[in-house]
C-alpha cells in the first residue's frame, strides 16, 4: 500500500469525506484537479489530468462527479484529488489526497542497489507494478 | 516624552577630549529614517544615574561610527552619514529602568549579502558597554535594498513540498535517541523503523557529529541505506538529515559532499558553525539542489533573558536571509522556552511576506521580504501525539513537527510510534478541514482516531496527560487586553 497523500494513513474516505475536503478547498477558494496514475512512484509527480482543474467551483457536488467518473473510468488506477492555492507567495498544492487505489493487489516497489566505491550504493527504486506496460497494470 | 535636542554638530563638536554621544550627532529625535536604512529596537537597562537619551546615543555610536573619544579623522569623512542615530527612546511599560531605543543605520554601513558584517556592526562591540547594566536587540527592520543583496533560502517550503509531494499538512520527523553512543548501524535502525512506520524525516542531533562511537561517513551510509528501505516500503519520499557540521570548514563540504553523492536530499548544520559558514554551505546547497536543516544550538544562552542579549527573531532573520530551508523556532506547548505570542512572531518572520508591527508579538517593525523563499519552522523538544491539535492550532500547516522522545519511546517500538504521530497529525488535519474545532475536540478526535489505530491508543495512554507547563522567561512587554 502506498503511502502517499495528505490521508494516507487514514482509514479509506468515503463519499462524504471526499466532500467534506472538497468543501474545505473551495471555501478556500482553491481550485481543484483530479489526477490518476498506474505509476506509483513517489517521484512521479505529473500523474495524468481528468480533464482540467476546476475553478470558481460554488459546489462540492461538481467536483464530485469528476472523481467518481474518473474512479469509474479508470478502476485499476490510483486516483487523487489536488487542491490549488492560487494564493500570492503560495502559488503550490495546498492539498493533495488520494481517493481511490486500484483494484487489484499493489505489490509495492523493490530496492535495487548498485555496489559502488567505498561501500557506497547506488539506489533505484522500482515499482514492481511498473514491470507490466502503461494501463495492463493492477489487473 | 520630552527631550532635548542637542546640535548635532554644535561649536566645541571637535574639540579633543570626551563629550557626551548625545553631542556628538548621535541623538537625533528630530530624524526620519530613510525606506534604506536598516533599523534596531534595542532594550537598554542603564546604569543607575545614566540619561537614557545618552545611553540610547551610546547604543547608535558605539554600534557605529563612535569611540570613546572625539577624533579629528571623522572630518575627512560626511561622518553624519556614517553615524549610528538613535532616533526615539520610550520607556517599557510595567519595567522601571528600561528604555526601547530606536537607531537607524544607513545602508551604507553594511556589505552586501554579509551577516558576519551586520552582526558585527550592530552588535559587535556595544554589549559590553559600562554605561549600561544590561542591553538587548529586541529587534531589526531590514530594508527591502539589503534584503535583496541576500539569495535567502536554497529552496523554501513551496519548492521543498514540490519536491517531496507532500501537501496540507506539517511534516512530521524525529531525532534520534540517544543522540550519544550508538553505532552506525544501530543507529540507521532507528531511522529504519522511523521512517517506515511514517515519519517524513528523521534527524541528526546537534553535537551527532563524528565522534569515537560513530564516525559520520559510517553514519551517512547506513541512515542512507534506512532511508531507502523506508521508501521501499511507503512508497513515500523520505529523508535524514544527516549534520555536516565539523571543525573546518573543508571538512564540512567533504561531508556535504558525500551526502549528495550517496542520495541524500537534506543535510544540517548547527548554529555554532558561525555566520560565514552557514552563509558558504547555504550557496552550496542551493548549487546542489540539495535541503538544508539548521539546528539553532547553543541560541538560548543569549536569546532567552529579557534584558540582555540578542532576541531569537532577529537571528531568525538573519538565518532567513542566510538561507536555511528548516530552523528550529518553538514548540509552544514542549519542553523547551516558548512563549505563545513570541513563537508566533518567530513563525511569522519565518514564514510571512509583509509582517507588520505586533508588539504583542514582539515585533518592532513592518518587514518586507520581498518575496524571499519562506522558512519551514521545525517544532522540537518534548512534544507527543496528544498534543498535535495544539501545535497545529499554535504553529499552522508549513511547519515540521519533530516527536524525539514521542516516536521511540513508544511502548510498541519506534515504527508504532511514528505511526501514531503520523495517523493523529492526518485525523486532526481531516477534522480541521471539515469544520470542527480542533483545540475544543482536539482529545476526542484522536481517541476516535485510535479506535482504528492501536499505536495512537498506546500513545495517548502512555503520553495523553503529558505537559510542560512552566512559565516563560522571554515574554512580550505588551499583553492583549480582553475587550
Amino acid at each position: 500500500m502506498i503511502s502517499q497523500g495528505t490521508f494516507a494513513r487514514l482509514p479509506d474516505l468515503d463519499e462524504d469525506d471526499i466532500k467534506e475536503q472538497i468543501r474545505y478547498a473551495i471555501s478556500n477558494s482553491w481550485a481543484i484537479s483530479v489526477e490518476y496514475t498506474d505509476d506509483p512512484h513517489p517521484r512521479n509527480v505529473f500523474w495524468d489530468l481528468w480533464g482540467l482543474p476546476m475553478f470558481d467551483l460554488s459546489d462540492p457536488g461538481e467536483a464530485f462527479r469528476q472523481v467518481r467518473a474518473c474512479c469509474e473510468q479508470f478502476p485499476h488506477h490510483y486516483v487523487k484529488v489536488n487542491a490549488f492555492d492560487a494564493s500570492a507567495g503560495r502559488e503550490t498544492t495546498a492539498l493533495s489526497f488520494l481517493v481511490q487505489r486500484p483494484l487489484g493487489e499493489e505489490p509495492g516497489f523493490l530496492v535495487e542497489r548498485q555496489h559502488g566505491p567505498g561501500r557506497t550504493s547506488l539506489y533505484s527504486l522500482k515499482a514492481y507494478a511498473t514491470e507490466q506496460p502503461g494501463g495492463k497494470r493492477y489487473q | 516624552m520630552t527631550t532635548t535636542i542637542e546640535e548635532p554638530a554644535s561649536a566645541d563638536r571637535w574639540n579633543a577630549g570626551v563629550i557626551p554621544y548625545k553631542r556628538m550627532g548621535y541623538w537625533r529625535p528630530d530624524y526620519e529614517p530613510a525606506d534604506t536604512d536598516v533599523l534596531a529596537a534595542f532594550r537598554i537597562t542603564p546604569q543607575s544615574g545614566v540619561d537614557p537619551e545618552e545611553a540610547g546615543a551610546a547604543v547608535a555610536g558605539e554600534s557605529s561610527t563612535a569611540t570613546w573619544t572625539v577624533v579629528w579623522t571623522d572630518r575627512l569623512t560626511d561622518h553624519s552619514h556614517y553615524q549610528g542615530k538613535c532616533y526615539r527612546l520610550e520607556p517599557v511599560a510595567g519595567n522601571p529602568g528600561q528604555w526601547i531605543a530606536y537607531i537607524a543605520y544607513d545602508l551604507d554601513l553594511f556589505e552586501e549579502g554579509s551577516i558576519a558584517n551586520m552582526s558585527s556592526s550592530i552588535i559587535g562591540n556595544v554589549f559590553g558597554f559600562k554605561a549600561l547594566k544590561a542591553l538587548r536587540l529586541e529587534d531589526l527592520r531590514i530594508p527591502v535594498a539589503y534584503v535583496k543583496t541576500f539569495d535567502g533560502p536554497p529552496h523554501g517550503i513551496v519548492a521543498e513540498r514540490e519536491m517531496l509531494n507532500k501537501h496540507g499538512r506539517p511534516l512530521i520527523g524525529c531525532t534520534v535517541k540517544p543522540k550519544l553512543g550508538l553505532s552506525a548501524r544501530n543507529y540507521g535502525r532507528v531511522v529504519y523503523e522511523g521512517l517506515r512506520g511514517g515519519l517524513d524525516f528523521t534527524k541528526d542531533d546537534e553535537n551527532t557529529n563524528s565522534q569515537p562511537f560513530m564516525r559520520w561517513r559510517e553514519r551517512f551510509l547506513y541512515c542512507m541505506e534506512a532511508v531507502e528501505r523506508a521508501q521501499e516500503q511507503t512508497g513515500e519520499i523520505k529523508g535524514h538529515y544527516m549534520n555536516v557540521t565539523a571543525p573546518t570548514v573543508e571538512d564540512m563540504y567533504e561531508r556535504a559532499e558525500f551526502a549528495k553523492q550517496i542520495g541524500s536530499n537534506i543535510i544540517m548544520i548547527d548554529l555554532t558553525i558561525g555566520y560565514t559558514a552557514m552563509t558558504s554551505i547555504s550557496k552550496w546547497a542551493r548549487r546542489n539542489g540539495m535541503l538544508l536543516h539548521l539546528h539553532r544550538a547553543g541560541h538560548s544562552t543569549y536569546t532567552r533573558q529579557k534584558t540582555h542579549g540578542v532576541s531569537f527573531r532577529v537571528i531568525a532573520k538573519w538565518c532567513r536571509l542566510m538561507g536555511v530551508d528548516h530552523m528550529h523556532a518553538g514548540t509552544v506547548v514542549g519542553k523547551l522556552e516558548g512563549d505563545p505570542n513570541m513563537i508566533a512572531g518567530y513563525y511569522d518572520t519565518l514564514r510571512g511576506n509583509n509582517i507588520d508591527t505586533n508588539l504583542t508579538h514582539g515585533i518592532y517593525f513592518d518587514q518586507h521580504w520581498a518575496s524571499m523563499a519562506a522558512v519551514m519552522p521545525v517544532a522540537s523538544g518534548g512534544i507527543h501525539a496528544g498534543q498535535t491539535h495544539q501545535l497545529l492550532h499554535h504553529l499552522g500547516e508549513d511547519c515540521i513537527l519533530q516527536f524525539g522522545g514521542g516516536t521511540i519511546g513508544h511502548p510498541m517500538g519506534i515504527a508504532a510510534g511514528a505511526t501514531a504521530n503520523r495517523i493523529a497529525l492526518e485525523a486532526i488535519i481531516k477534522a480541521r478541514n471539515e469544520g470542527i474545532d480542533i483545540l475544543e475536540d482536539g482529545a476526542d478526535i484522536l481517541r476516535r482516531a485510535a479506535k482504528s489505530s492501536p499505536e495512537l491508543l498506546a500513545a495517548l495512554d502512555t503520553w495523553g496527560s503529558v505537559t510542560f507547563d512552566y512559565e516563560s522567561t522571554d515574554t512580550p512587554d505588551v499583553v492583549p487586553m480582553p475587550s
